[in-house]
C-alpha cells in the first residue's frame, strides 16, 4: 500500500489541504488502488501547501501546491510511483529551503504522523526523558543551563537558571506552565510545533517536571489556535495511556500530569504574570515582580514558566547533550532558532538555523524577495512590538545581543516583511492603537499612554504642529519605556521610535527633524 | 469544546440557565475554573448570557462583579447572541503587509455592518482578531473554527456566499 503524506497544519488546511486530502482518498477508490494517507505536520514551505508526499523506494516525493482538482491529473502521471509532473518537486529533502535549514527542535515535524507515538519513538522521540530519569534532577538543569538555551518567548532569559530557582525552592506543589499564548503576528513556530508534533513539547514538560519536582504541568494555549487545542488534547490522552505521563512516568517513580487551557484572546495575556493569573481564571492583569513566578507562580507555588520553542528544545538536549545544542549558534545565542517568515514574500515559511544568520539571507535567499515583486523596504523582527528594521541593517547577525545594540529584538523569530508601498507612520500608530487594544490597564504609561500615543501620530502625519508633537511622542515613548510595568507597554515604542527614526519621511519630515 | 458556535436553535431562558447551572456545578473543583466554565457555555450557547453570571459567581464563591470584569476582560468572550457564524478578519502586521486593510474595508462593505456587529440576514458576526498564525499565508480569516488564507475581495465573497447559502462542505 502506498503512503502518501498530506498536511493537517492549520495553514496547509487554510489553503485548501483538507480537499486535498479528501480528492487523493475519493481518487483511489475510484480507481481501485489502496493508499495510506498520513496526516502530517506542515514542513513549512507554505507557498507549496498543500504540499503532498508520497512514499517511493527512492525516499519521500513531493508535489506541490496540489489542490483538489490536480489530482486526478496526478494519479495519471503516476503519483503513486513518484513519477513526473508539472507539480513535482523530487526528493522532499533535497529541496533546497529545507536541506539547507538546521532544524533540531522542528526535526520531525512534518515527516511523522504528529499524534503516533510510535512515530514518535521511532524518531528520536522520549530519548530525552529516558535519559532524565535516569539523571539527578539537578544535573538534568545543569544540561539544559549548560545548553545555553534561552527563552524562546522573546525575553532570552537562560532557561536553565530559572528551572535551577525552582529546583531549589520548598513547596508542597510546583507547576509547569507552557506559555503557548502566541499572540505576535508574523509567528507561528509554537502552533506548527503543537500541531505537527506534540510529544516533542510534552516530553519537554515532563523533562521539566521531573527535573524541577512538579507534578503538573498546564498548557495555556490561545484561543485562536482551535486545531492546536484538539491535537494537544488527544496527544496527552495518549501518551497519559502509554505511560509517558500520569503517577509513574516511564515506571521512574515520578508523577506528571498535564492539562490543556484555552486562553481566551487577549494579548497580554502572552505576558508571564498575566498568564499565571489568566490560569487561576481571572483577568490577565499583569503582577509585579517580585515575587518572580519561580517562587510563587501559578496559585502562588514555585512555576516553571517558558514558551513553546523552549520547551520543545529541551529533549533534544537531553538526547544529544548539552555541547551539541551550544555548538550551533554565535555569541551568547546558543542553538538554533525557528525563523518565522512572513507578510510579503514569495517564499513564506519556517526556516530553523542557528543563531547567527542574517535578515538578507533569510529574507532573500530562503524567503526569495518580496511576494509583490517590489523592493523590501522595512522589515518587522520579533511581533508587535518589535523594531522597524531598515535595509541598512539587514546584514546584522540575528543574535539576542547584536539586536538588543540596534534597539531591535529578535524576539521569537517572527519577520514581517513590508514592500516599499508601506507607510511606517501608519504602522507606528497601529503599534499604538494595538496597545491600546491589549493593554491589561494596571499602569498607566501602557493603559494612557498608548491612546495618547495614537493622538500624537495622528497630528502629526496631518502636519500640526509637527515639530512639537514628534518632541512629545518622543517624551511619551520614554515614559512608556521606563515607566511600564511589563513589556507590552515597556516595548510598543521600539516599533514608533524604529519607524521614526528609520523612515522619517513618512511622518513628513526630514533626516535632520527625527534626530 | 473549541466550537466558536454551534447555531442551536435558542432554548428557553430556563433551559439555557439550567445548562449553565450544570457546566459550572461539573467545573467547580478545577483549579482555576473560571475560564474552563465560561468556554463550555459559550460553546454550548453561543455567548455568555447576562443570567449566568451570578449563577456562575455563586457556584465559584466569587462576586457577581469579578465573573463580569473576568468576561468582559476577554475579547473572545460575548455577551450577545452572534449570527449564525463568526468570521474573524486578522488586521495585525503580516496580514496588513499584504492587504488586509483592503480586506477589512471590503469586509465591512459587503456584509453591510462594522465589527462587533451582525449582518441584517444574521448570517455572520463580523469580528477583528489580532494574528491567527497563518502569517506566510495572509490575509487571513477565520469562519467559526476553520482558516481561510490568502483572502482577497473575491475570495472573501465566496466565503460568505457559502455561508449565506449554508453550511459549507469543504474548507
Amino acid at each position: 500500500m502506498t503512503r502518501i503524506y498530506v498536511p493537517i497544519d492549520s495553514s496547509a488546511l487554510s489553503l485548501g489541504a483538507e480537499r486535498t486530502a479528501r480528492a487523493i482518498a475519493a481518487e483511489a477508490t475510484k480507481r481501485g488502488v489502496q493508499v495510506d494517507i498520513v496526516r502530517n505536520g506542515s514542513r513549512g514551505l507554505f507557498w507549496l501547501e498543500p504540499l503532498v508526499e508520497v512514499e517511493t523506494a527512492q525516499g519521500r516525493i513531493a508535489y506541490g501546491p496540489v489542490q483538489a482538482k490536480d489530482v486526478a491529473g496526478l494519479f495519471d502521471a503516476g503519483l503513486l510511483d513518484g513519477k513526473a509532473h508539472a507539480l513535482c518537486l523530487g526528493p522532499t529533502e533535497a529541496i533546497p529551503y529545507l536541506k539547507k535549514q538546521e532544524r533540531l527542535t522542528f526535526a520531525r515535524v512534518g515527516i511523522t504522523d504528529p499524534l503516533s507515538i510510535d512515530d514518535y519513538v521511532a524518531h528520536d522521540g522520549y530519548k530525552g526523558l529516558q535519559n532524565a530519569v535516569a539523571m539527578s534532577g539537578a544535573d538534568v538543569v545543569k544540561a539544559v543551563t549548560d545548553s545555553g538555551l534561552r527563552g524562546r518567548g522573546g525575553a532570552a532569559f537562560p532557561t536553565g537558571i530559572k528551572w535551577n530557582t525552582v529546583l531549589g525552592a520548598q513547596a508542597d506543589q510546583k507547576y509547569i506552565v507552557c506559555n503557548a499564548d502566541e499572540g505576535d503576528s508574523g509567528t507561528f513556530s509554537d502552533r506548527m510545533l503543537m500541531e505537527g508534533d506534540p510529544y516533542c513539547l510534552i516530553e519537554g514538560m515532563t523533562i521539566a517536571g521531573i527535573a524541577v519536582g512538579a507534578t503538573q504541568g498546564y498548557i495555556y494555549l490561545r484561543s485562536e489556535y482551535p486545531h492546536a487545542f484538539r491535537t494537544l488534547a488527544e496527544a496527552i490522552r495518549r501518551a497519559r495511556a502509554a505511560g509517558y505521563l500520569g503517577a509513574d512516568v516511564l515506571g521512574s517513580g515520578k508523577a506528571f500530569e498535564l492539562e490543556v487551557r484555552m486562553g481566551a484572546g487577549a494579548y497580554v495575556c502572552g505576558e508571564e504574570t498575566s498568564l499565571l493569573e489568566s490560569l487561576e481564571g481571572k483577568r490577565g492583569v499583569v503582577r509585579f515582580k517580585p515575587p518572580l513566578p519561580a517562587l510563587q507562580g501559578l496559585f502562588g507555588r514555585p512555576t516553571v514558566i517558558n514558551n513553546v520553542m523552549s520547551l520543545a528544545s529541551v529533549p533534544v538536549i537531553l538526547d544529544r547533550g548539552a555541547t551539541f545544542y551550544r555548538d550551533f549558534g554565535v555569541g551568547r545565542s546558543r542553538g538554533t532558532l525557528p525563523f518565522q517568515l512572513t507578510g510579503n514574500l514569495r517564499h513564506g515559511g519556517l526556516v530553523e538555523k542557528a543563531f547567527g544568520v542574517t535578515l538578507r539571507e533569510l529574507l532573500y535567499d530562503y524567503g526569495g524577495g518580496s511576494a509583490s515583486g517590489r523592493p523590501i523596504r522595512a522589515v518587522q523582527v520579533g511581533g508587535p512590538l518589535g523594531a522597524y528594521v531598515p535595509e541598512s541593517q539587514f546584514d546584522v547577525p540575528l543574535d539576542y545581543e547584536a539586536y538588543a545594540a540596534m534597539q531591535a529584538m529578535v524576539g521569537h523569530g517572527g519577520l514581517v516583511a513590508f514592500d516599499d508601498t508601506v507607510d511606517l507612520a501608519q504602522m507606528a500608530r497601529y503599534a499604538m492603537e494595538f496597545c491600546a487594544i491589549e493593554s491589561c490597564g494596571k499602569c498607566t504609561p501602557c493603559r494612557i499612554g498608548s491612546t495618547r500615543g495614537v493622538e500624537v501620530i495622528d497630528r502629526i502625519i496631518a502636519n500640526e504642529d509637527r515639530g512639537r508633537n514628534i518632541a512629545l511622542l518622543q517624551s511619551l515613548c520614554d515614559t512608556m519605556l521606563a515607566g511600564s510595568l511589563c513589556a507590552l507597554g515597556g516595548m510598543a515604542p521600539y516599533p514608533v521610535l524604529s519607524a521614526l527614526n528609520h523612515f522619517p519621511e513618512d511622518f513628513g519630515i526630514d533626516q535632520s527633524a527625527a534626530a | 469544546m473549541t466550537a466558536v458556535h454551534s447555531s442551536p436553535t435558542q432554548p428557553a431562558a430556563r433551559d439555557t440557565l439550567a445548562r449553565v447551572q450544570a457546566i459550572a456545578d461539573a467545573h467547580r473543583d478545577l483549579p482555576g475554573a473560571l475560564l474552563p466554565i465560561l468556554h463550555a457555555v459559550q460553546n454550548e450557547i453561543g455567548h455568555v448570557p447576562d443570567g449566568a453570571v451570578p449563577l456562575i459567581a455563586q457556584v465559584l464563591n466569587l462576586s457577581r462583579a469579578e465573573v463580569h470584569g473576568v468576561i468582559s476582560f476577554y475579547h473572545h468572550f460575548r455577551t450577545e447572541a452572534p449570527g449564525r457564524h463568526v468570521v474573524q478578519v486578522c488586521r495585525a502586521e503580516a496580514c496588513q503587509s499584504v492587504g488586509a486593510m483592503a480586506l477589512e474595508a471590503h469586509a465591512k462593505k459587503a456584509l453591510g455592518c462594522d465589527y462587533h456587529q451582525t449582518s441584517a440576514d444574521n448570517a455572520v458576526t463580523l469580528e477583528p482578531v489580532y494574528c491567527l498564525g497563518n502569517c506566510a499565508c495572509g490575509p487571513s480569516i477565520r469562519v467559526d473554527d476553520e482558516i481561510v488564507g490568502r483572502v482577497d475581495a473575491a475570495r472573501f465573497d465566496d466565503v460568505i456566499g457559502e455561508l449565506r447559502d449554508g453550511p459549507r462542505s469543504t474548507t
